[in-house]
């Protein structure tokens, strides 16, 4: 349903298109059931970024200080990318497979169940 | 030869009703060029029923004797170092939260009711609005007041205007405003003066100022009971409103229907805030935030929605998750802001040996599940000396503006995202009641200037988050910030009492 404006035609200026974040692209990376980080975090990364380094390297610097974090065991985490199942490959570009401005992964470490396995 | 004093009813006619002319030569469209728009249909202005019976002399004198007792107040309580009195440094935070978060939102609420007081074709709604605005420039003034007295003895009072539009979390209140103040004078009116002001006000006003006066605070009390008698008046014209828009044109109901549901959502996301406050930030607890909304929202609220039933009038949509969310949202808001202590500018710590059991008494289904635990991380990693402040940063709702904090109520330790893809651009949300108000109306928030990405964009300074908080929110790093222990407030306390 269009807006109820004064002005006709009335259309917001998009803030947050991709153009504005100077070669950046935001990547949303959200832990399921690891609620000692409040919510996902956004990262700006280039759209060129592998997926190896996003998780190497960037999501390093959010999720480390969790005592679970180093105990991940990769081959079995799982996937979600905009709410659909997903198989990352860890040597192409991140815009290469499907992740674009503003997308939010999620991923999920079954054996994994938080600290005192409360879901933090 | 005229009377020399008028009779009360014939003064209330002249300063009130009296004050409008018919139009001889001008359109009256013209001169009330926002009253269609919004697709809201008055037949007859002078169904308008004034809500405050008060006319504008009688106001001014009125409002002068109550300033006067409580500048009075005031006065006493700077000389007699009242900032001692308080329950403990802790406390104060509380006021910082509101001095920050709430008084510029009183001066928009005030530049809002003046604007609107200006464009209602009927002259008994723009005197009540323009009184109301009135009320509100008087409420930022009386809350600077009351506070300034803190701000010679405790970190975190000097820049409250400056940080208003900047800082990440108090962009929450003020696109909150932003949002009402931007939309139609009907919508405003509802918005403000229905949803927040009738609907949840208690559950803003009766908690701070219970929460002053069970710590301590006689300025912040005093400034409580000063306004009150505003805010009775306030909860008048909001519910004037709904019911003038309501009988003058059955077109009126689901418009306004939409906007009681937008307004409540976003009115419970902007309460989270106060919840956190009254369960965590609190030294001397009042009542609990679920205690809070069952007696304001659920009790007063249900009888109010009842009454307006035979409008066609229903429950806001989503009332009955909040029913739920009540038993999580201060759990999960107080542990955002204490993972983000580093950029607060207030003082965040963990709760009391005390405070833990009584939150467990508080909320025996939720707490001890699913919170205790975050806390007792929160304690392991103090003791290790790695107090834990988050790192990168987080992801917000576009409309609300809070970071992606809620979880999903049939799974509380997952959280909820939503999601919406408007002219190839994804949006985010941390709930159906975010996303349906974008859907709604996604030309106007598309732009919402949403702190995270600001940074990232290099509008707010940097490169770093230090700059950005320390530079561009203005904040000073070190001593508005941080967890209390080993703060300059604590340590102030500490001399002033006398403890180690």
């Amino acid at each position: 349903m269009p807006v109820h404006a004064y002005t006709p035609d009335y259309n917001g200026e998009v803030r947050d298109r991709v153009g504005n974040f100077h070669g950046n692209q935001i990547v949303y990376l959200g832990w399921d059931h690891h609620l000692m980080f409040c919510a996902a975090f956004a990262f700006p990364v280039p759209p060129t970024l592998t997926f190896r380094l996003l998780r190497d390297e960037v999501m390093v610097e959010g999720f480390e200080p969790h005592p679970e974090w180093s105990r991940i065991d990769w081959d079995r985490a799982t996937w979600l990318l905009n709410g659909q199942v997903f198989e990352p490959q860890l040597d192409v570009a991140l815009i290469d497979q499907g992740i674009d401005h503003k997308s939010l992964l999620r991923f999920q470490t079954p054996d994994l169940k938080g600290f005192q396995d409360a879901g933090v | 030869m005229a009377a020399k004093k008028l009779s009360l009813k014939d003064k209330y006619s002249l300063l009130t009703r009296d004050l409008d002319w018919e139009f001889s030569y001008q359109d009256r469209k013209e001169a009330f060029p926002f009253e269609e728009f919004e697709g809201i249909k008055i037949t007859d202005w002078s169904k308008w029923e004034d809500p405050f019976r008060l006319t504008m002399d009688a106001y001014w004198k009125y409002q002068a004797e109550k300033e006067k007792k409580l500048y009075a107040i005031f006065d006493a309580f700077a000389q007699n170092n009242g900032q001692l009195n308080v329950s403990d440094p802790r406390y104060v935070n509380a006021i910082k939260l509101f001095l920050t978060g709430i008084s510029p939102q009183e001066y928009q609420a005030h530049q809002g009711f003046a604007h609107i007081g200006r464009q209602y074709g009927g002259v008994g709604a723009r005197v009540a609005c323009q009184m109301q605005s009135l009320d509100e420039l008087r409420h930022v003034q009386t809350q600077v007041h009351a506070m300034s007295h803190y701000n010679k003895f405790f970190d975190g009072f000097q820049n409250w205007s400056h940080m208003q539009d900047r800082v990440w979390y108090l962009s929450v209140p003020t696109s909150f405003f932003h949002d009402a103040r931007s939309a139609g004078p009907f919508e405003f009116l509802v918005a403000i003066g229905f949803s927040f002001e009738y609907v949840l006000t208690n559950l803003l006003f009766v908690p701070f100022m219970s929460g002053a006066a069970y710590n301590g605070d006689m300025a912040t009390v005093t400034f409580g009971f000063s306004a009150q008698s505003d805010e009775a008046r306030h909860m008048t014209l909001g519910l004037e409103v709904i019911k003038f828009l309501l009988e003058q044109h059955e077109d009126n109901v689901p418009i306004v229907q939409k906007w009681i549901d937008k307004w409540f959502w976003r009115g419970t996301r902007l309460l989270s805030l106060v919840g956190m406050m009254m369960d965590y930030m609190l030294p001397n607890k009042v009542m609990s935030w679920q205690e809070a909304w069952e007696i304001y929202f659920e009790e007063a609220g249900g009888a109010l929605f009842k009454d307006l039933a035979r409008y066609g009038i229903t429950m806001p949509k989503y009332a009955e998750l909040v029913e739920k969310e009540k038993e999580h949202v201060s759990h999960q808001t107080w542990w955002t802001f204490y993972t983000h202590g580093h950029a607060a500018g207030f003082h965040t710590w963990i709760p009391t040996d005390e405070e833990l059991d009584w939150l467990s008494e508080k909320y025996p289904n939720t707490f001890d599940k699913y919170y205790r635990p975050r806390w007792e991380l929160a304690r392991k990693l103090e003791a290790e000396g790695k107090r834990f402040y988050t790192k990168a940063l987080p992801q917000l709702c576009t409309t609300c503006q809070i970071p992606m904090l809620f979880t999903e109520m049939d799974d509380p330790t997952q959280i909820s995202y939503r999601d919406t893809v408007y002219k190839g651009e994804r949006y985010h949300f941390c709930s159906d009641g975010c996303c349906d108000i974008f859907n709604d109306e996604p030309e106007k928030f598309v732009q919402s200037w949403l702190p995270v990405h600001q940074i990232f964009q290099g509008n707010c300074g940097g490169p770093g988050v230090e700059q950005v908080l320390g530079e561009y929110y203005k904040m000073n790093l070190g001593a508005d910030n941080l967890d209390i222990k080993g703060s300059p407030d604590e340590k102030r306390w500490k001399q002033w009492k006398g403890v180690a």
